[in-house]
């Protein structure tokens, strides 16, 4: 054994040698200008507006902080984060509540017209947030809905709820049905038994149903502003307010770009090797 | 692929999930198919129009406008993407850190506020602030995203080219690592050159990924609203003007009530029937077993 691995890398070393150097380049210049702009909006927002516009540089050489304290500290500010958070929290708690019992009933059950209600959910991910702006800006004004957290957290549950129902689904397959049948016989009704066992048995599934509903939430913007003006607008509009009299604030625009960004940052390590499933719909 | 069992008490378990949707998509859907047969001259007094909007927005120019450079933009970002995100895939390494450090970088432009990956490439692409256009400029090349239409065009499709490609590259990474390795020594004894191998092997494994790819590409570049919203803000003049822009500047901007919800219809009907036809291939390889 030790043998053949000292073997295998000298007989196969010159040829492969060039080629893991043609990939390397290749994974470094694309992960370069995936992380170029990223960099630059991390640069501006530690400089001071003067630099930004007075001279050109490529890292701060004025380093300051100040742009981030600005946010921290007004509540005009950072109430847009909490807002933000607020609703995708709601929205997150939502969709899964209603999509588990639905995405087991997909995963274990055949029922009448269920392929055409599986399509159907996917043709709401298909939906134009412009085409519902509109409708929902109506709709929810009509019931005094307009401008709280729960009426953009209802909104996005037309393209979180068939998000959550398909990832669900998708790792719900992979649990023996065996399981469920041992539990039935073994005196345990629906609820105790979906609780108690299923769902434990699902819980990285669950995990990544809501690090989705969590993420689509959060980066969608044109649906939260319609809802809201004030008491719920979200951070993605709070941003629109740099732009003043005296120009835009380029600093704290930046600052508030990166701040948006860290949440995704913060668990995505966790998630990683469900990316792919969770942006397919769990169709991989 | 386990047997699933008739029972059509499963309903219940599908009730939340139908009532919640219906009240966020079927209500909002028919106050559309309400507009876009009705007239209105304020004061909540409403008239039947009949097809009459429906009419008026086919005949408009303005419609087939944004449509063709709808097509135009989906099109362009479709033929970079795709084979731009294969390469990508072809090239990470399969497995260890370096592998999971590629994969959490290349998920970080997907995760971002869409109006914040506007605002990174309105800073990037600036000639006086930005990284991009000060070095254009530098470089002598003219280049203005506000006002030149070839600037603006290239603006938008690179940013969308950074935003997601890496969701294309994802997906064919799992799709290949999911060829078993018997596949690649078969392919070493029968001496098939790298050509053959991706074409033969990779590329048939990887259809069923890169159908999903492709329609999840599609649908979101055809709806696209903030990114191109915050850099151009649909200029110079109409020049970068889609599909859901100029949607959203006829409902909420003019409150053209009648024409917009016609518009709205055509819209997600072109939508939902390319998409079915994705669909149906996607669930015909899915029965082929791949």
């Amino acid at each position: 054994m030790t043998d053949a691995t000292a073997h295998t890398p000298a007989a196969t070393k010159p040829r492969s040698l060039p080629k893991v150097n043609s990939r390397a380049v290749v994974m470094t210049l694309y992960l370069l200008f995936l992380m170029l702009p990223i960099y630059w909006l991390i640069n501006m927002s530690l400089k001071t507006n003067a630099e930004i516009l007075g001279s050109f540089s490529l890292w701060p050489r004025d380093l300051t902080f100040a742009n981030y304290i600005t946010i921290l500290t007004d509540e005009a500010w950072y109430m847009g984060y909490v807002n933000s958070m607020i609703y995708v929290v709601m929205n997150t708690v939502i969709s899964l509540a209603v999509a588990l019992p639905a995405a087991y009933a997909f995963s274990r059950y055949n029922f009448l017209g269920d392929k055409h209600l599986f399509f159907w959910l996917l043709t709401n991910r298909m939906a134009p947030p412009a085409v519902f702006a509109l409708p929902f800006f109506q709709l929810y004004s009509s019931i005094g809905l307009f401008d709280t957290h729960i009426a953009v957290a209802l909104a996005h549950c037309l393209f979180n709820v068939p998000l959550a129902v398909w990832i669900l689904e998708g790792f719900m397959r992979g649990v023996p049905k065996e399981i469920d049948e041992t539990a039935y016989i073994d005196g345990y009704g629906f609820g105790r038994f979906f609780v108690k066992i299923f769902m434990p048995l699902i819980a990285s599934g669950i995990g990544v149903a809501a690090f989705f509903c969590f993420m689509f939430s959060w980066v969608e913007l044109l649906l939260s502003r319609t809802l809201t003006s004030v008491d719920a607008k979200p951070i993605a509009a709070t941003m629109t307010r740099t732009v003043g009299a005296a120009g835009v604030d380029w600093g704290v625009l930046a600052a508030a770009g990166v701040l948006t960004i860290v949440p995704g940052a913060l668990v995505i390590w966790f998630v990683r090797n469900y990316i792919a499933k969770g942006f397919a719909l769990g169709r991989v | 692929m386990q047997q699933k069992t008739t029972n059509q008490k499963a309903w219940f378990l599908v009730l939340p999930v139908l009532i919640l949707v219906a009240f966020s998509a079927v209500i909002p859907l028919m106050t559309v198919v309400n507009y876009s047969v009705q007239d209105t001259f304020g004061n909540n007094q409403f008239f039947w129009a009949g097809l009459e909007w429906f009419q008026e927005m086919l005949s408009d120019e303005r419609m087939w406008n944004a449509l063709q450079r709808q097509l135009m933009f989906s099109g362009i970002i479709l033929a970079i993407e795709v084979p731009l995100g294969i390469f990508v895939a072809l090239n990470m390494p399969k497995s260890g850190f370096w592998s999971s450090f590629c994969l959490v970088v290349m998920s970080l432009p997907l995760l971002i506020p869409w109006n914040v990956v506007g605002t990174i490439w309105q800073i990037f692409g600036r000639v006086d602030i930005g990284l991009l256009g000060y070095t254009l400029e530098a470089l002598g090349i003219d280049y203005n995203y506000t006002q030149n239409t070839i600037s603006a065009w290239i603006t938008i499709i690179v940013m969308d080219v950074w935003h997601w490609t890496s969701l294309v590259a994802l997906l064919a990474f799992a799709g290949l690592k999911s060829i078993p390795d018997a596949y690649y020594q078969a392919a070493r004894i029968d001496q098939a050159n790298r050509w053959k191998v991706f074409r033969f092997i990779e590329l048939p494994k990887m259809m069923g990924v890169l159908m999903i790819a492709i329609l999840l590409r599609f649908m979101d570049s055809f709806m696209i609203y903030t990114e191109p919203f915050v850099v151009t803000g649909g200029g110079p003049g109409n020049a970068t003007t889609l599909l859901s822009i100029d949607l959203v500047k006829m409902a909420l901007g003019q409150f053209d009530l009648g024409p917009a919800a016609a518009f709205s219809l055509m819209y997600f009907l072109v939508i939902l029937l390319i998409s079915w036809v994705f669909y149906t291939v996607m669930v015909n390889l899915d029965k082929k077993g791949m």
